[in-house]
């Protein structure tokens, strides 16, 4: 029993700052040998900050991180490895054209012995072997990664790190790309692990299998640790009260438009991964779509505007069937969509603001294929006033605003072609505080003009002082729907974990 | 101030280098900064010219053409041969020819958005096959047969002075510039070569605009085809070899932006002069065909250079 508690990592108040944010607030944490200790929060409470600060991806600005007996300021990628530090990152770091045995050993070249000029294929093959028999992981060392499943990539990455004799092992949300059955798998061999005196930090949204596997957790917020604690001794209903209970945000918006008469109603719809989604928008009002990442928020968006395919279901506008095959449809029929990363879906960063906002309407306004040159400038100074941009000219280039304005000029486009139908993916990520109001504050003016609005988000405060009705998705399905009155954190938490 | 002036450097750089070449040329030789040569120079640069005009739509799209020179010679042998062993009236010929080239730009820019292979790889592709097409039509050997009626085109004056190549080619730019800065259509191939994925989410049909841009390069290769069989007399299988490589590099140096979305009419036709000039201008010092490779190709390489310097420096900044 002993020998189970003794620390093999011991993070001493670390703190990091970013600008505008404090990411890590003196946070302490202790991993012993051979847990599984799990890190959760919302997104944003720090977790990921803390394990970049292991994996030496960043350097904290205090604090020390102690293996054993030695201690240290900071870690390099390099420094971590030589410490027995692996990480699994959601995006896996591997060479696809190449076989599993060629990334196990990457980096660590073998050569023959009669001839070190050459590598050995045949070694790769057999130290690779013994590597996967240890642990007992069913992939053939000589299979070509692109050829695989996630599942199987995943499982390479494990074997990396055993094959470097990783002492302790990061996952970040191992299980979002497995079915349940590469899950209890990825779960057994966490076991085989865990026995072998391996500490794995497992970062997860899915509350359900900390209890499952998890010895114990911590709990972040806000870049804070709140609390550390073996599973069993906290409820579920406690967690996610300490995971949600964060100071709130004041924002100042009342959504005061008059519920109209549906718009859009979207019947049984499945496709890009979402299964059986129902639901109906009304003019003036504000519709909230909260979920975690992954959750098929913005997968749900890409659908209703036509920019991916639906696979099944009906989409009806004002009571009409309507079919949305492309974008072009979509904004023929009044749908506009504000992407959620900006930079590569939204705004086109290289040309004028001007040219970016009347873009969607820029055939209405032409006549035999000339833009009338006078309705564009109107439309242009038009929305520049409207929605209060600020730059030195409208011929100025977008990649020269900041994060607010650049996504006020996107908006602005959208605005121009007076939709009926308006999604926002995120639309006050990576926009600074005022920014921020004034996007609310537009949002509320849009849905008094009578527009429907399907606004997602992932800031909690913000979804629940935008929104007048929310659906919550998880896992790609509906998870529930919440009038205002029945608006809590605990509760959209609760939804979106999956724990109704 | 001194920002100022740096700025307007930049800005007519190149320019400045098109001033710089033709005193250099002036110096070196007598022949040179004359009112004939000017006009020799006009006709050598007509054909390049126009092709600029279609080429800068494709980059400005994101795309690349590098069949232009085949799809030229393609159609110098097909009409010529039309006129001579089928004794098809010449403007029909002419017509059939520069409607061949506008649907091989056409089947280029579709199969290019359709399959989304890579530009560069599927018009070499139709580069090599279109060359080997017009030899074998021909038999490798030139078509003679252009009748007189038609070689004004490519050898006739307009109030005995200006050549009528030149006349064609400032319809031409003046179809360009009005295309690119009147139109949806033109600010389409702006907005789709700078970032495709927002313009399609922007509702624009992005298939339809690429395909647009290859098929007008067409178009304008087959005008620029006419006035070189005009010219010439004849329809040559061997016709416009090389010829990709001076409108690329004349539009790249220019300030068409190799990744799209960047440039104009004006500038890359300033880019062709150079190359003109450059041209023209090695001949008359008595630098041969090879040398004037060496340099074009030269001179690609450092343009390109420059231009991936300055998108990299607008990244960081």
């Amino acid at each position: 029993m002993t020998d189970t508690m003794e620390i093999v990592l011991s993070m001493q108040h670390i703190s990091k700052h970013y600008v505008g944010i404090q990411a890590l607030d003196d946070v302490s944490v202790d991993f012993r040998k051979g847990e599984v200790h799990a890190l959760i929060g919302e997104n944003g409470a720090g977790k990921s900050t803390l394990i970049k600060m292991i994996s030496g991806a960043e350097v904290p600005d205090s604090g020390k991180l102690v293996f054993g007996d030695r201690e240290f300021d900071k870690m390099t990628p390099h420094l971590a490895q030589n410490m027995g530090v692996a990480t699994i990152y959601q995006e896996f770091n591997l060479f696809p054209t190449l076989t599993v045995a060629e990334n196990i050993y990457m980096g660590d070249e073998m050569v023959s012995d009669d001839s070190p000029r050459f590598y050995h294929k045949n070694r790769y093959l057999e130290k690779a072997k013994e590597v996967l028999d240890r642990v007992n992981i069913a992939v053939r060392p000589g299979d070509y990664v692109e050829d695989m499943t996630t599942a199987k990539m995943q499982l390479v990455e494990i074997a990396k790190a055993v094959a470097r004799d990783a002492r302790i092992l990061i996952m970040d949300e191992p299980t979002a790309p497995l079915s349940t059955k590469e899950t209890e798998y990825l779960f057994e061999l966490i076991g085989t692990l865990k026995r072998q005196g391996v500490t794995i930090i497992y970062i997860s949204h899915r509350l359900e299998e900390l209890y499952r596997i998890a010895d114990r957790l911590t709990i972040m917020r806000d870049g804070r640790k709140i609390l550390t604690s073996d599973t069993k001794e906290i409820s579920r209903k406690e967690l996610i009260r300490h995971m949600a209970n964060r100071e709130v945000e004041e924002i100042d918006f009342v959504s005061d438009a008059e519920r109209g008469k549906v718009i859009l109603e979207v019947k049984n719809v499945s496709g890009n991964g979402l299964h059986d989604i129902s639901f109906c928008v009304h003019a003036g009002e504000i519709f909230g779509l909260g979920g975690l990442l992954g959750a098929g928020r913005t997968e749900l968006a890409r659908l209703l505007f036509g920019a991916d395919r639906m696979e099944s279901g009906q989409l009806l506008m004002d009571g009409k069937e309507i079919l949305v095959k492309s974008p072009n449809q979509a904004v023929s029929l009044g749908i506009a969509y504000v992407p959620e990363d900006r930079k590569h879906h939204g705004a086109l960063l290289t040309l004028p603001i001007s040219w970016n906002i009347t873009l969607p309407i820029l055939k209405r306004i032409s006549f035999r294929g000339f833009i009338r040159k006078k309705e564009e400038r109107q439309i242009v100074e038009a929305q520049r006033d409207n929605l209060r941009i600020k730059a030195s000219g409208m011929e100025q280039n977008v990649n020269s605003l900041s994060g607010g304005n650049q996504q006020k000029v996107v908006l602005a486009k959208w605005l121009a072609s007076s939709p009926r139908l308006l999604i926002l993916d995120e639309p006050t990520r990576g926009v600074d505080v005022n920014a921020k109001q004034e996007i609310y504050q537009l949002i509320g003016e849009f849905a008094r003009q009578g527009m429907a609005i399907i606004f997602i988000s992932s800031e909690m405060e913000e979804l629940l002082n935008i929104s007048d009705r929310m659906m919550v998705l998880n896992e790609k399905k509906i998870a529930g729907f919440l009038e205002k009155e029945e608006y809590s954190q605990n509760r959209v938490l609760a939804m979106a974990s999956g724990l109704t | 101030m001194k920002f100022g002036f740096l700025k307007i450097i930049r800005k007519y750089a190149i320019l400045i280098v098109l001033i710089v070449l033709i005193l250099v040329f002036s110096v070196l030789s007598p022949a040179f900064a004359t009112f004939n040569n000017a006009m020799n120079v006009v006709r050598q640069i007509s054909m390049m010219g126009i092709v600029t005009v279609g080429f800068t739509f494709i980059l400005l799209g994101g795309g690349l053409d590098l069949s232009v020179g085949s799809q030229m010679a393609v159609m110098n042998v097909v009409v010529a041969m039309l006129i001579r062993d089928l004794d098809l009236n010449p403007v029909l010929a002419i017509l059939i020819g520069i409607a061949m080239t506008t649907a091989i730009g056409w089947f280029n820019g579709f199969a290019i958005s359709k399959t989304g292979i890579p530009p560069l790889i599927a018009t070499l592709a139709m580069q090599t096959a279109l060359r080997g097409a017009s030899f074998i039509l021909s038999k490798g050997r030139p078509v003679y047969g252009v009748p007189d009626s038609i070689k004004f085109i490519g050898q006739g004056y307009i109030l005995g002075i200006i050549p009528i190549p030149g006349v064609i080619l400032a319809v031409v730019i003046a179809f360009g510039i009005i295309l690119l800065n009147k139109t949806y259509l033109g600010r389409h191939f702006y907005a789709l070569g700078s970032n495709p994925e927002a313009t399609r989410l922007s509702g624009i049909n992005i298939h339809f605009t690429r395909t647009m841009t290859y098929t007008l390069n067409g178009f304008l290769t087959g005008i620029a085809a006419l006035v070189m069989m005009t010219r010439v007399g004849s329809g040559q299988p061997n016709a416009a070899d090389g010829f990709e490589m001076n409108v690329l590099t004349a539009a790249v140096l220019g300030g068409v932006s190799i990744n799209g979305g960047k440039g104009s009419i004006t500038g890359a036709m300033v880019g062709a002069v150079i190359i003109g000039v450059l041209n023209n201008g090695m001949s008359i010092c008595g630098a041969n065909d090879y040398w004037q490779k060496v340099i074009t190709g030269l001179v690609l390489f450092v343009v390109v250079v420059l231009d991936s310097l300055s998108q990299a420096k607008r990244k960081d900044s």
